[in-house]
């Protein structure tokens, strides 16, 4: 395997490492449910997308790399979906906000 | 085919699946003792993205491609269980 190659692997998945690490503190030290789901759904959205980019690195342009850009753009378009929905659903249950932070517009959501 | 990986490279993907394991396991600690619901459901969602991440390290490490395609279908999968256990939450059901 060339060596610019293993370099580049290595170094795509330092850096998804790196990304999976700051999601899951995130998720474990913020104080509130908006704010985890914040550092969740971009942290470890970026950790994976690095991950798969290394797999399509290590397989080449075709079969299971094409498959893993495909993933890159599937998490792409979901990860911040399912975040959104997930803190829609936490706003409507009715968890309180962290500190004194507020919805922006009370009255913007009924219309 | 796991020879074919430089030693370097070996190592190094070997430590990266060790740290997404151990992230795993740590995440599962806001499903146990999360106040509320929707904290319980982000913490799934982000051991699902670690799973993800898991399955694509070990396509890289033994060289199976079809590891890759298993790493979708569990995005995938992830994506959908995320929507649902939302809609269940604030709506009561998920087809009405």
């Amino acid at each position: 395997m060339h060596v610019l190659r293993v370099a580049v692997l290595a170094a795509l998945l330092a850096i998804g490492s790196f990304f999976l690490l700051v999601g899951t503190v995130g998720l474990l030290r913020l104080p509130d449910v908006y704010n985890r789901m914040h550092a969740t759904s971009k942290a470890t959205t970026l950790g994976a997308a690095s991950l798969f980019l290394a797999g399509a690195v290590y397989f080449g342009p075709e079969g299971p790399g094409l498959v893993s850009l495909v993933g890159i753009v599937f998490l792409f378009l979901t990860a911040p979906t399912g975040a959104h929905v997930i803190s829609r659903a936490a706003h409507k249950m009715g968890v309180p906000f962290y500190g004194d932070a507020d919805w922006p517009d009370p009255g913007r959501e009924e219309q | 085919m796991a020879s074919e990986l430089p030693a370097v490279l070996d190592t190094a993907v070997l430590a990266a699946l060790v740290l997404a394991s151990v992230l795993t396991l740590l995440a599962s600690y806001r499903v146990i003792v999360g106040p509320t619901t929707p904290d319980r459901v982000v913490s799934l969602d982000t051991i699902g993205t670690n799973v993800v991440a898991i399955a694509i390290l070990y396509a890289i490490q033994t060289g199976e491609g079809l590891f890759v395609t298993v790493s979708l279908v569990l995005a995938i999968i992830g994506f959908v269980s995320t929507i649902a256990v939302a809609r269940f939450v604030t709506e009561g059901d998920i087809i009405e």
